[in-house]
């Protein structure tokens, strides 16, 4: 495309959707959600003073004041950028996606994103994070009068320690809940210090390998503090960060009581021949948020998290 | 556990004092380097700077010119396993007396720790602007061919903390906890 084409199609979007995007990027990059700060702190405070557990996450606290006064971006990988996304029937969902893939545009010229995404043949940086399948976009329609975006930054070192597992597995065990919190937790003994812990997983036990992945990372999306609706899946979140927390791992694999900050635990149907457990992996710089959209005008009515 | 204020370069006695779990804050020169770096070492290429007595930083910082000199913006370290095949090799060749990292490195670097005098130093992964903060100058870059976040940036920082997970013993806080945390796992399997 030529620099006038480009210029062109620039100024085609919506520019109050434009700033709207570009504005929930800033926030996601550079300031940490409420609920996971709180969570941060209320480990912090369970950790022994003086020790490497405390050291690190005094240094994490210190850090996520710091992006937030500076403006700057909480951890230089910006990650992968994931959409989710609501809009009205009817609403025009491509002009939303143009609108969007420029503010990261304009986001990463600013400096709120890392220049990330990589030619998987050649090696290339766009060096505007828009490629073959980046940013990735959820798109999901509603019958509310609004349209929400949810963006959700998920960094490399952490997505590398992603697991899937297929059950029955010979050291793990069955297809039954004992099956899946073993191979859970086989993921979390894996992962040791490496997906930059305290660390928050997004689990789905069922649907195919790709779907099975996708909803996992989904859970994310879920407050920290919530309440699985399926009691049978709650005590199961709990039990996996209790003996998580009682396998010593602790921050960064240092040593301590904090390895997970929490589980969020979802379900999808499976075919009678498979059984899979995939876990997504997240880290302490867990960067997601979302904004409530007034469809006619494309500015924020609310912001989320 | 100690804790240390050191200065680089640094010699070997220092740093075959320090064990694992020590916390060790680093002034002076640093140098980054990550995947590139290394593998145009391990082909052959001579570095451009005297790395004796130095500490190699696994990070590709994110800089921004201003006027003639270069601002650092965030630079928190990068996972050092990539750099396992070639590491000991630049310890051995190179006499450098540490790195800095993020999520350990394997037997290889352990062993060359060991022999050439060496240590693995975890700085806090993700603490980007932190780890800014600490270097306060940036006095040089060398293969800027490499792109950015894979040349070779001369740092000068103060008090950077890290903490030794692998001495110049044989040890490895990484294998330790891995072990350790294997064990209380297994003893908390549901059936
Ligand atoms: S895993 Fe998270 S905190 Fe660690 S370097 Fe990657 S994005 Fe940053």
């Amino acid at each position: 495309m030529s620099a006038t084409a480009q210029q062109a199609e620039q100024k085609a979007v919506d520019p109050a959707l434009f700033e709207t995007v570009l504005e929930l990027i800033r926030r996601t990059s550079t300031i940490l959600p409420d609920d996971v700060v709180r969570a941060i702190e209320t480990a912090h405070a369970t950790e022994e003073k003086g020790s490497n557990a405390d050291v690190a996450l005094n240094i994490i606290g210190c850090n996520i004041g710091l992006a937030k006064d500076k403006s700057a971006p909480i951890c230089q990988d910006t990650g992968t950028i994931l959409f989710y996304i609501h809009t009205p029937v009817g609403y025009d969902q491509l002009a939303l996606e143009e609108a969007a893939t420029e503010a990261v545009r304009e986001a990463t010229r600013i400096g709120y994103l890392r220049q990330n995404s990589v030619d998987s043949l050649t090696g290339k940086n766009s060096g505007d994070n828009t490629g073959p399948g980046s940013p990735v976009f959820h798109f999901h329609q509603w019958r509310k009068p609004h349209v929400e975006i949810k963006v959700m930054l998920k960094g490399g070192g952490c997505e590398n320690m992603n697991a899937q597992y297929s059950l029955p597995h010979p050291d793990l065990g069955g297809r039954d809940l004992a099956g899946v919190e073993n191979a859970i937790l086989d993921c979390v003994l894996q992962a040791q210090g490496q997906g930059c812990g305290p660390g928050i997983l997004g689990v789905c036990i069922g649907g195919d390998r790709g779907t099975s992945y996708a909803f996992a990372k989904e859970q994310l999306l879920r407050l920290l503090d919530d309440t699985n609706t399926d009691p049978v899946l709650g005590d199961l979140e709990k039990r996996i960060v209790d003996k998580a927390n009682r396998s010593g791992i602790g921050p960064m694999g240092f040593g301590g009581k904090t390895t997970l900050l929490a589980c969020k635990i979802g379900v999808a149907n499976r075919l009678p021949a498979s059984f899979f457990v995939s876990i997504a992996y997240m880290c302490w710089a867990y960067r997601r948020r979302g904004v409530e959209i007034d469809a006619a005008s494309g500015a924020a009515v609310g912001w989320l998290y | 556990m100690a804790n240390y204020n050191l200065t680089t370069p640094l010699d070997e006695a220092t740093v075959r004092s320090l064990n694992v779990g020590d916390t060790v804050s680093i002034s002076g020169r640093l140098y980054t380097g990550r995947d590139a770096m290394h593998h145009r070492i391990h082909t052959g290429t001579k570095p451009p700077v005297d790395l004796a007595g130095h500490i190699i930083y696994h990070c590709g910082p994110v800089m921004v010119k201003e006027g003639d000199h270069w601002k650092c913006n965030a630079a928190g370290p990068t996972t050092s396993s990539r750099e396992e095949p070639y590491q000991w090799e630049v310890m051995r060749d190179y006499g450098i007396r540490g790195v800095i990292g993020k999520g350990g490195m394997g037997p290889k670097t352990l062993d060359g720790c060991a022999k050439y005098g060496a240590v693995y130093l975890h700085a806090i992964g993700g603490a980007a602007q932190v780890c800014a903060q600490w270097i306060k100058r940036v006095d040089g870059v060398d293969w800027m061919d490499l792109g950015s976040p894979e040349a070779i940036w001369h740092l000068w920082v103060e008090d950077f903390m890290t903490i030794v997970t692998m001495d110049a013993h044989g040890k490895s806080l990484h294998k330790e906890i891995f072990e350790e945390s294997k064990a209380k796992l297994l003893a908390l399997k549901a059936s």
